[in-house]
């Protein structure tokens, strides 16, 4: 086998593993899909019919017209909240005796971080389908086509595989699990400070501003355009710029940090 | 030491290594001949996991020349990697997985392919005595059945170098003995083993030649009998039943240690057939009744007290070393 061969061996090796610790302790995987399903029936049930009032609705009623404007937020704050599973899972390899099993081996250096960022992207995706079946089933109707679709999970799935690449290289940088699991929080609060929840314009200004810059708003507002309807213009290649930036930054910072972790530690 | 025509399986010369203003390997000079086992002895603290890491790639050393197997482990890393095995003193083992599964992992690892490495994990799991657990998760196992699992992990890929760091460390008695026969037989199968141990009575089961580590450098060497024959420590000890033969046995041999209390008489010695005759027949001729007799040869223990002025396992400097741990 050549070297590339290797490398993909080893990385399929470490996602069964991890996609094997993922079904076997389901927990984790529940826990990253109860908190965004959690702030669906929150924001749709309880704040959604004021909510829906702000937005100017066409008719539709206004908690129906809020569900229609929140699905994509919740979507984004689902990729959020998934990504903070790859801290904790990194960060508890790392500081299991395990690890130095694998570097004592001759396996790609690789395989290690690629079978984590992959088995979480699997796991995003499996969490997102779960978290639009609610969605779709507490009446959130979409005239999106099949292609809308298609496109608007890809978008989801480029700014999932940034975030779980920033996770993976904020649980290197933890010292413990316990700081792996806090450090990338501010991830689940970003979609807050967007469009996701309700429109930047009803926003005082400094706010406003922040809300209109920052990566989630061009995401959110192009899984909106996709799926609901609306304008997307210059978000999706801001969506796209943000996700190739954000990837490819954590992924040189986390590669940096694994192959730093050898020659710091003592004893 | 004898000349090998073939390089040996593990030299390492002048290793140094230091974590900030503390040094931990101050010129460290080890040579393991193929097929050997080199027994690694230290009080904690003296620097022998980090010695351990050093050989298995896992640290880079400050400086010094290593080779494992004829390979540079700075510049050929994994050609190093591909030809050891080890297993460290916290088990490496995926917890989250079953012992069969753990074993999987590292026959994909090694790329043994599927029919081989089935056939090799049923071997190991059988060698292992892990058959009946092997489907069950690792929680449900003993610690002696982890470490055993933790050996048979790092045997997967057959390597020809083993480092085991600690393997015995909290292990009860029985599953010791396993662990020695095991290595044993590793041993006979030509493999290399550097050991690392507390226990000083493991040295003396398994290794062919001892280093102590004290302080970062090698304070002593040799087979576990020439560092026995290299110290005093060994004695006769003559145990009466009456005061008056205490006495009289002690002007009798100049150079004895009477204990009045105890009517013990330590005679000092070699402990060879020679000098315990000659006690016996001037006794004998003195017609002084011994009630019981027992030998003390030294020990490894009394090799490393001479060497490193402190007992294997001692609390203050185990403490000492785990302030040091991050």
């Amino acid at each position: 086998m050549t070297s590339l061969a290797y490398t993909v061996a080893d990385s399929g090796t470490m996602l069964r593993r991890n996609l094997k610790h993922q079904l076997r302790y389901p927990s984790l995987t529940l826990m990253l899909a109860g908190f965004p399903i959690v702030f669906l029936l929150l924001f749709v049930y309880v704040f959604g019919g004021q909510l829906g009032a702000g937005l100017g609705g066409h008719g539709a009623s206004d908690r129906a017209a809020y569900l229609t404007y929140v699905v994509p937020g919740i979507l984004i704050i689902t990729v959020a909240s998934a990504a903070l599973g790859t801290a904790i899972s990194v960060a508890t390899d790392m500081t299991g005796g395990i690890i130095d099993r694998f570097r004592t081996m001759s396996i790609s250096r690789a395989a290690v971080l690629t079978g984590h960022v992959i088995g979480s992207l699997l796991q995003t995706v499996a969490v997102l389908v779960l978290v639009a079946g609610v969605s779709l089933a507490i009446g959130f109707r979409s005239h999106a086509s099949a292609l809308d679709w298609l496109a608007a999970a890809g978008v989801l799935a480029l700014f999932a595989f940034a975030l779980i690449w920033l996770s993976a290289a904020l649980g290197l940088a933890a010292k413990s699990v316990e700081t792996a699991s806090n450090t990338p929080m501010f991830l689940t609060l970003l979609p807050f400070l967007s469009s996701g929840f309700v429109p930047t314009a009803s926003m005082p200004a400094g706010l406003r501003q922040f809300a209109e810059y920052e990566p989630f708003t061009p995401v959110t507002q192009t899984v909106r355009g996709l799926l609901s309807g609306g304008p997307i213009g210059m978000h999706a290649i801001a969506a796209i710029a943000w996700s190739a930036g954000i990837a490819l930054a954590s992924y040189l910072w986390a590669v940096r940090l694994y192959n730093r972790r050898r020659a710091a530690e003592p004893n | 030491m004898t000349i090998s025509l073939t390089a040996p399986a593990i030299s390492a010369r002048a290793v140094r290594k230091s974590f900030g203003e503390h040094i931990v390997l101050d010129g460290v000079d080890l040579t393991v001949a193929e097929g050997t086992v080199l027994s690694l002895l230290g009080p904690n603290g003296a620097g022998k996991t980090t010695m351990v890491r050093i050989l298995s790639t896992l640290i880079p050393a400050d400086g010094g020349d290593i080779r494992v197997g004829g390979h540079d482990v700075l510049t050929e890393p994994d050609a190093v990697r591909a030809l050891i095995g080890v297993t460290g003193q916290f088990s490496a083992v995926d917890n989250y997985l079953t012992g069969e599964e753990n074993l999987r992992l590292m026959a994909d690892l090694r790329h043994l392919g599927r029919q081989a490495g089935r056939r090799r994990i049923a071997e190991l799991l059988e060698r292992f005595d892990l058959t009946g657990a092997a489907g069950k998760p690792l929680s449900s196992y003993s610690g002696g059945m982890r470490r055993r699992l933790d050996l048979a992990m790092t045997l997967v890929g057959k390597p020809t170098v083993i480092f085991l760091d600690e393997p015995t460390t909290g292990l009860d008695p029985r599953s010791r003995r396993t662990m020695w026969q095991i290595i044993r037989e590793l041993v006979s199968d030509g493999v290399t083993i550097l050991l690392t141990t507390q226990y000083l009575d493991e040295a003396d089961e398994l290794a062919d030649y001892v280093a102590v580590l004290n302080h970062g450098r090698i304070v002593a060497e040799g087979t576990p009998a020439e560092l026995k024959g290299r110290i005093p420590g060994g004695h006769i000890q003559l145990q009466f039943a009456e005061p008056d033969a205490l006495r009289a046995a002690a002007g009798l041999i100049p150079d004895a240690a009477p204990d009045d209390d105890q009517l013990i008489l330590l005679v000092p010695g070699d402990g060879s057939v020679a000098s315990l005759r000659r006690v016996l027949n001037e006794l004998n001729d003195a017609r002084i009744h011994v009630a019981h007799l027992s030998i003390h040869t030294p020990d490894l223990d009394d090799v490393f007290f001479a060497v490193t002025g402190h007992a294997a396992t001692e609390p203050a400097a185990r403490q000492a070393e785990e302030a040091l741990q991050p």
